[in-house]
């Protein structure tokens, strides 16, 4: 798989542009792609549509969601298909809830530690779980969305069951030695969470695709690939895939926590099992090999689904027919299109 | 104790109707099909339209579900999971589209049938007594009823030249096609059966629950529970896969504040499946 990889990299450069063929075995595309991706989104985007809360809270949202879903992707590379996401979303949002609120925590303390709290979880839980396969994998970790949903509702004093937890404080300032860094976060204008959720976004990318290129991204190909064989050649399979679900988890924890400070609230029905497949979704349209997948994935779902809104009734099933749609005729992700053109030249694409 | 007895028996027969439809289709197409709660439900709104609102006859209304389920579960085979099977590159393509067809069913449900909780009236009324145990008849009823179509199913599953033919693709797919079954019309006919099996079930526990647009991943949830109890694929073990689950809730919803029940069945689930990830009856896999 990967030793062609050098001898694609130049038609690959000259073949494409834009974000349309985020491709992880072409570093050197990546790059260019990535820094568009980071110029249209922190500069273009504020620039253009800095006036318009709207489009503003709708590209807030469509960033943070592939974050979250760039750590299904992280699943998807050892070959499982995780419907849990909503789950460990849901546990980082409580986390960021319960620690702003109840204990005053400052929300750039809360974000990291519901983040690890996840992660930690993610490692307990994934342990047993990560021993299942394919439709058994998914079939338990949809059930694990079910269980955390019914956890937070049972959590007596501590979740405020049903009625959840509201008034989460915003991000407050960030200050070193009386100088303000980062000012506070105020209700009436959206660009600092959209700055924060692209920074985010733009941070999580570069991790992912650092992680997917070093040893232990090969090591995650290699268990997708055949486990047995993995293990005959010395890699203690059990240890690398909660690895790579505990980054998965500490990616949907951080995610949680911005949404929970981003709406002020949290509720048992904040994740529910529609969420978990739409981060898995999005993985897939966008492309599951491909690390800029799920962020195509994620803006496109998520604009499509706004512009459906001029056809108020049938938004949501025509969204569902779109998907269908796509599934049937793009099963690569919609980013495969696009590498499909640029390297029809090169026959070493298998 | 008498009467939590009596609620499982009743639950655990109508939910191996579910159990039994999914099992089917895994078994044959090797699918999980994710929309078997949104099948469900669909079933249960065509008793609600015809039974309780157009006061046509219960048992045709039943019929009719077959009918409605038998042609989606039909349809998304030939429509969909057959040309799935042609261009998929990696195994998670089909357990994706199921889980879209789901997402299609649900959206198609709340369009046409909103967001109300929707119940008729009892078949049958009266109450049987067993002991301390109260039974009300249209329970029993739902529960007879139940049982003779998993005799059916059973008997048809074993003795009819199409059933022969689905467990044959369910053994090996390569080898019924050198034998001269018509694949793929075996495998139409079998999702159309699993769907009108969950159809059936939501047809029947309408009369005692309700249902509403939104229960279909609870169902199927649900489902998932029990045949990984029972081990995917294995007949026996979707039946007794739905006896532990039927019982279990019995007995939760019994001695339990409400969603606590469903907590720790899954929590129960995840420490069984670190003892037996392959489920009481299914055979162990690589």
């Amino acid at each position: 798989m990967g030793i062609e990889t050098k001898q694609e990299a130049p038609s690959e450069v000259k073949g494409s542009g834009g974000i349309s063929s985020g491709h992880e075995r072409l570093p050197a595309g990546l790059k260019l792609r990535f820094l568009a991706l980071a110029a249209t989104l922190l500069v273009v985007v504020p620039v253009v549509l800095g006036r318009s809360p709207y489009y503003i809270t709708v590209l807030t949202n469509a960033a943070v969601l592939a974050f979250i879903s760039l750590g299904v992707w992280v699943t998807f590379s050892i070959g499982r298909m995780n419907l849990a996401q909503g789950a460990f979303a849901m546990v980082g949002g409580y986390i960021t809830a319960i620690l702003s609120t109840r204990y005053g925590l400052s929300f750039w303390l809360c974000m990291p530690l519901s983040g690890l709290v996840s992660a930690a979880l993610g490692a307990f839980v994934g342990w047993p779980v990560l021993r299942l396969k394919g439709v058994y994998f998914a079939m338990i970790t949809l059930s694990l969305t079910e269980a955390i949903r019914l956890l937070t509702l049972n959590g007596g004093d501590v979740t405020k069951g049903a009625t959840g937890i509201v008034n989460i404080p915003r991000p407050g300032a960030i200050g070193i030695f009386g100088l303000t860094i980062v000012p506070g976060f105020s209700g009436a204008d959206p660009l600092p969470f959209y700055f924060l959720a692209c920074g985010l976004l733009l941070l999580g990318i570069v991790a992912v695709w650092r992680l997917s290129t070093s040893r232990l991204g090969w090591v995650f190909r290699s268990l997708r690939q055949n486990e047995d064989l993995a293990t005959s050649i010395g890699i203690n399979v059990a240890k690398y895939r909660v690895i790579a679900f505990a980054v998965c988890c500490f990616l949907g924890g951080i995610g949680g926590a911005f949404f929970a400070a981003y709406h002020q609230n949290i509720y048992p029905a904040s994740y529910t099992i529609a969420d978990s497949v739409n981060f898995m979704l999005y993985c897939f349209l966008g492309g599951l090999d491909f690390i800029l997948g799920p962020v195509v994935g994620a803006f496109l779902l998520v604009i499509a689904f706004e512009i459906l809104h001029a056809v108020q009734d049938y938004q949501a099933l025509i969204y569902g027919i779109l998907m269908i749609a796509c599934m049937l005729w793009l099963p690569n992700g919609i980013l495969s299109v696009a590498v499909r053109r640029s390297s029809r030249e090169s026959p070493a694409r298998k | 104790m008498e009467q939590m007895l009596v609620n499982g028996v009743v639950l655990a027969v109508n939910y191996a109707l579910i159990a039994l439809g999914i099992t089917l289709i895994f078994s044959i197409m090797n699918i999980l099909n994710f929309a078997h709660g949104q099948m469900f439900m669909i079933g249960g709104f065509v008793v609600y339209y015809l039974y309780g609102i157009y006061h046509l006859n219960y048992f045709l209304s039943l019929v009719a579900v077959v009918a409605v389920l038998g042609v989606i579960g039909y349809l998304f085979e030939t429509c969909f999971f057959r040309r799935m099977r042609k261009v998929a590159t990696r195994e998670e393509n089909s357990m994706l589209l199921a889980v879209g067809t789901a997402l299609l069913l649900e959206n198609l449900a709340l369009s046409i049938f909103g967001e109300k909780q929707r119940g008729v009236p009892p078949v049958v009324t009266g109450v049987y007594r067993f002991g301390s145990a109260f039974l009300p008849a249209n329970r029993l009823l739902v529960m007879l009823l139940a049982l003779v179509l998993i005799i059916g199913l059973l008997l048809f599953v074993q003795y009819t030249r199409m059933g022969r033919a689905m467990r044959a693709l369910a053994q090996d797919r390569e080898v019924t096609h050198l034998m001269g079954v018509n694949v793929n019309r075996v495998a139409a006919f079998g999702f159309a059966i699993g769907a009108a099996l969950a159809g059936l079930a939501g047809g029947l526990l309408i009369t005692v629950f309700g249902v509403n647009s939104g229960v279909g991943n609870f169902y199927s949830i649900k489902a998932f529970i029990m045949i990984m109890i029972g081990g995917a694929g294995v007949v026996p073990g979707a039946i007794l896969g739905a006896i532990v689950l039927g019982f279990a809730e019995a007995i939760g919803y019994e001695l339990l504040p409400g969603s606590v029940t469903y907590l720790l069945i899954l929590i129960g689930l995840i420490i069984f499946l670190l003892l037996r990830p392959q489920g009481l009856l299914g055979k162990p896999w690589g």
